[in-house]
Order: C-alpha cells, then sequence, then structure tokens
C-alpha cells in the first residue's frame, strides 16, 4: 500500500517537474487544432479550384508539407525570416512553433476534408439547387454536416498523431514535457521521468479517443 | 394557359448531340408523360427545363418568365440571375434516386427550403409540411430519417419536399424505377391524387400503363428528337411513327 502510494507522489512530483512543458504541449496541441482545422477547408477548398494553376498551387503546398519533417518546418519558420530578411528570431519560439504546427497539420486536414467532399454524391447539390437553395447555405448545411461524418475516423488518427507530435517543439523549446523529461532522466539517472511522460501521451490519446467516439456516436443517428 | 412552352431546344454533349430541336408546351393543370428508350434524353431534357444543365440553343419560357431566349443567330441567352432564382420557384423536381439530405428528419427535409428559400415562418413551414406529410401518407413519420424509411416512403417524401414549395409544375424523372416493384404502386397512386387536384406535372416513365391512364400528353422521344406527340389514346393506343411502335411493342413484351 505505502509503495502504491510512493509510485503516485513519484509520479506527481514529476508532473509537477515538468509542469510548464506540459502547459507548452497542451497549448501547441490546441492552438493548432484551433486553427488548422478551419485553414485546411481554406486549403482543401484551393486544391479543389477549378482554375487549374490554384489547384496546382495548393497541391505542391500540400505535397510539401506532407513531403518534408515537421521538425524541419519548424526549424524553417523560426530562422527562416533571420536568414531571409535579418530579422532577428523571436525571443519566445512557442509561437513560430505553433504556426508550423497548424501550416502542417492544415495540409494534412485538407486532404481528409477533400476526400470527404468528393465522396457526396452530386444528387445532394442537384436536389438543393433545384429547391434554390444558395450555394454557401448548399455546402454548410447540406454538405458540411455529411463531410464532417464522414471524415471523423481520419481526424481522429490525426489528433492522435498530433499528441505524440507536440514532442517535437523541443528542438526549440526547452520548457517542452518530452523534454524536461530528459532533462530529470539525465540528471536523476533514471528512466522513471520518461515513462511518466510516456504515461501522459497515452492517458492523453485515451481521452482523444474517447471523446471523438462520443462524437461519432452521437452522429450515428443517420447511416 | 401554358405555363412552359419549349421552343427547338438544342444540347450535346461535346459532339453527342442529345437534344436535337425539341418542341412542346405544357398547359396549366395537364400531365404530361415522356416516354422513350433508354439514352433517348429525356432526363437530359428535364435537367435543361430545371437548369441542372445548360441547353445550347432554343427557347425555355415558363409563363411570362423568359428562362432561355433566341438571340437571333443560332445562339441563345439565358435570362440574368434574378429571374432565373424567380423560375426556380416555378417548379419543382423529384429525382429517380430521391436525394433526400440523409442527417436532416423528414420534417427538416420539408421546411429546409421554404423557411430558407421562400422566407416562410418556421411554424407555418411546419404546419405546411405536416399537411403535405398526411397527403403522402406519413403523418407518422415527421421525426425519422431517410435511411429508416423503406424506398417507396423516401419517394413520397422527395414528393413532399418537392410540394412544400408550392411548385406550378412538378418534374419527375422515372420516379418508380429504383423501386421494387410492389413498391411502385404507393407513388403513382400519390401522382394521381396530384393529378386529381389538376397539379400541372411533367414525367418521364417507363410505366406505359400509368402514362396512358394519368396523362393528358404523352411526347414519345428517341435519338434526341420527339418522334410524336399527343394524346395518349392515339400515341400509345394508336401510334402512326414505326419506332414508336416498336418501341411500345418491347415495352409490353417485358
Ligand atoms: N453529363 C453528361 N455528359 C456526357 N454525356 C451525357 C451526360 N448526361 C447524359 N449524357 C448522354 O446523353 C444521352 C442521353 O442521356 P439521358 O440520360 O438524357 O437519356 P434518358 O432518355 O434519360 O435515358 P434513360 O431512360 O436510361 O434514363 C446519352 O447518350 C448519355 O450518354
Ligand atoms: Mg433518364
Amino acid at each position: 500500500m505505502e509503495q502504491v502510494l510512493g509510485v503516485f507522489t513519484y509520479i506527481g512530483s514529476m508532473l509537477s517537474q515538468m509542469s510548464e512543458g506540459i502547459v507548452n504541449s497542451l497549448l501547441i496541441f490546441a492552438m493548432t487544432l484551433l486553427f488548422s482545422l478551419p485553414l485546411g477547408l481554406l486549403v482543401a477548398f484551393g486544391r479543389m479550384s477549378r482554375f487549374k494553376t490554384v489547384s496546382l498551387l495548393f497541391k505542391f503546398y500540400i505535397s510539401v508539407m506532407r513531403g518534408t519533417p515537421l521538425m524541419l518546418q519548424i526549424i524553417l519558420i523560426y530562422f527562416g525570416p533571420y536568414y531571409l530578411f535579418r530579422i532577428s528570431p523571436a525571443q519566445d519560439a512557442l509561437i513560430p512553433i505553433i504556426i508550423a504546427f497548424v501550416l502542417n497539420y492544415a495540409a494534412y486536414f485538407a486532404e481528409i476534408y477533400r476526400g470527404g467532399i468528393e465522396s457526396i454524391v452530386k444528387g445532394q447539390y442537384e436536389a438543393a439547387n433545384v429547391l434554390g437553395l444558395s450555394k454557401p447555405h448548399t455546402f454548410i448545411r447540406i454538405i458540411l454536416p455529411q463531410v464532417i461524418k464522414r471524415i471523423l475516423p481520419a481526424v481522429t488518427n490525426e489528433v492522435i498523431t498530433l499528441v505524440k507530435d507536440t514532442s517535437l517543439a523541443q528542438i526549440l523549446l526547452h520548457e517542452e514535457m518530452f523534454n524536461l523529461a530528459n532533462v530529470i532522466a539525465a540528471r536523476e539517472c533514471t528512466i522513471a521521468p520518461l515513462l511518466v511522460a510516456g504515461l501522459f501521451y497515452y492517458l492523453f490519446n485515451l481521452l482523444v479517443a474517447f471523446v471523438m467516439g462520443r462524437i461519432e456516436k452521437k452522429l450515428n443517428y443517420y447511416q | 394557359m401554358n405555363l412552359l412552352e419549349v421552343r427547338h431546344l438544342q444540347k450535346a454533349f461535346g459532339d453527342n448531340a442529345v437534344l436535337r430541336d425539341i418542341s412542346f408546351e405544357v398547359h396549366q393543370g395537364s400531365v404530361v408523360a415522356i416516354i422513350g428508350p433508354s439514352g433517348s434524353g429525356k432526363s437530359t431534357l428535364l435537367r435543361c427545363m430545371t437548369m441542372l444543365e445548360t441547353a445550347d440553343s432554343g427557347e425555355i419560357d415558363y409563363g411570362k418568365l423568359r428562362m432561355l431566349r433566341p438571340l437571333g443567330n443560332g445562339r441563345s441567352a439565358y435570362a440574368d440571375k434574378a429571374t432565373l432564382k424567380e423560375i426556380k420557384k416555378q417548379f419543382g423536381l423529384v429525382f429517380q434516386n430521391f436525394n433526400l439530405f440523409p442527417h436532416m428528419s423528414v420534417l427538416s427535409n420539408l421546411i429546409e427550403a421554404p423557411v430558407h428559400v421562400l422566407g416562410i415562418k418556421k411554424d407555418e413551414a411546419i404546419a405546411y409540411a405536416r399537411e403535405l406529410l398526411e397527403k403522402v401518407g406519413l403523418s407518422d413519420k415527421e421525426a425519422a430519417y431517410p435511411c429508416e424509411l423503406s424506398g417507396g416512403q423516401q419517394q413520397r417524401v422527395a414528393i413532399a419536399r418537392a410540394l412544400a414549395m408550392k411548385p406550378n409544375i412538378l418534374f419527375f424523372d422515372e420516379p418508380t424505377s429504383a423501386l421494387d416493384p410492389e413498391l411502385t404502386g404507393e407513388i403513382l397512386k400519390v401522382i394521381r391524387a396530384l393529378a386529381e387536384e389538376n397539379m400541372t406535372m411533367v414525367i418521364v416513365t417507363h410505366e406505359m400503363k400509368f402514362a396512358h391512364d394519368v396523362s393528358d400528353h404523352v411526347i414519345f422521344m428517341d435519338g434526341g428528337v420527339i418522334i410524336e406527340q399527343g394524346d395518349p389514346r392515339e400515341v400509345i393506343d394508336n401510334p402512326q411513327n414505326k419506332r414508336t411502335q416498336a418501341f411500345l411493342s418491347r415495352i409490353t413484351e417485358a
């Protein structure tokens, strides 16, 4: 019993030592979702544009974002302004990091949206058209709700990946959870902090899966 | 009075001329049946009249509203946006595969356009929607979702959804073709009831007996042209053209 209590106290003290890093990881996670989900929809529209140049441009954007390491993108966005314009890098790396995450995840979400939108049959648009519903109204009220239901499993996958990807922020951010765990592990010569960090990611993702599962269930009222 | 007049309508997909000089009119209160073999252009004609497809040339008038008018050089021009929007309120279309909105309840399907397009108050739209559901025999299904309904019930909802916009003229594109044979009867019954109320309808159908009994005017199309049109007792019972005869004998054999 005492031993079990000891384990919990130990985990608690680890977490409190990593608290600043945890806050940053949560911030990166939340901000990335908040901005990349809507941005991804815009990128999807660009990708599906009937203007060839526009759609090619967005296709290129998506392929670069998906085809290069996120870590490289983080570094480039942080140091890029300095090498290009000699603007000294921001004191706080958090904002450039979030920008890199948003740009990267928007590309992934865009492809998910595109798949969803293209899977809606033409008849839905035609029925709305004949009823006189405007194009924006048709998209928001008729198409998008059906798209969201269809893409939910794929979005869940991305969100789970995002939870783990937040650890990449350590490249520029000392106060990142995984980095702090590493530092403590080295200082105290034990692997335990890394296990605690792993437990944190795992529990966080259990929560993500649970929440997304609830939303999926909620949308199961129709086929 | 003519609710719809179509003159010299032409439509090609690439170099495939699908409609070649189509002319006919639809009187108020009449039921027009369009028959003809697969690929003859029946759906394309309906889609041109409902603006789902852009015609190449010819003339389409909905009463005084001119949707497509000839320019005199062999080309035609569509009316301005405001007029087209007005024209869209003149007609409704019932699709072969229903195209109900799956994420909305039956009632929501019925009131979405009346509320957002016609600006009818929600409670009035609901009251009228319930009236229509009663008419198509689905009063108990207003809270159901389309996936919970049989094909026949879905198609009756689709008819009610079109009627909720109070159209002057209702188009049907093979409304029973996606249904099991035992379910076609309930749809035909609804259409018959509408005909009795003098609803103006244009129906593409393969149901010859139905076309014969319900319509005032039959149009037989083949290869993008109207081969024969007139009273069903003439066109169906006593076709003059060889192609009409061949088509009808094929269909009655099947
Ligand atoms: N969007 C399109 N693009 C190219 N060709 C088309 C298109 N829609 C129809 N067609 C062609 O137009 C011709 C007429 O098709 P349509 O669907 O109007 O025939 P239909 O009389 O309704 O036939 P069915 O009884 O099988 O429904 C066919 O040759 C078809 O291949
Ligand atoms: Mg057809």
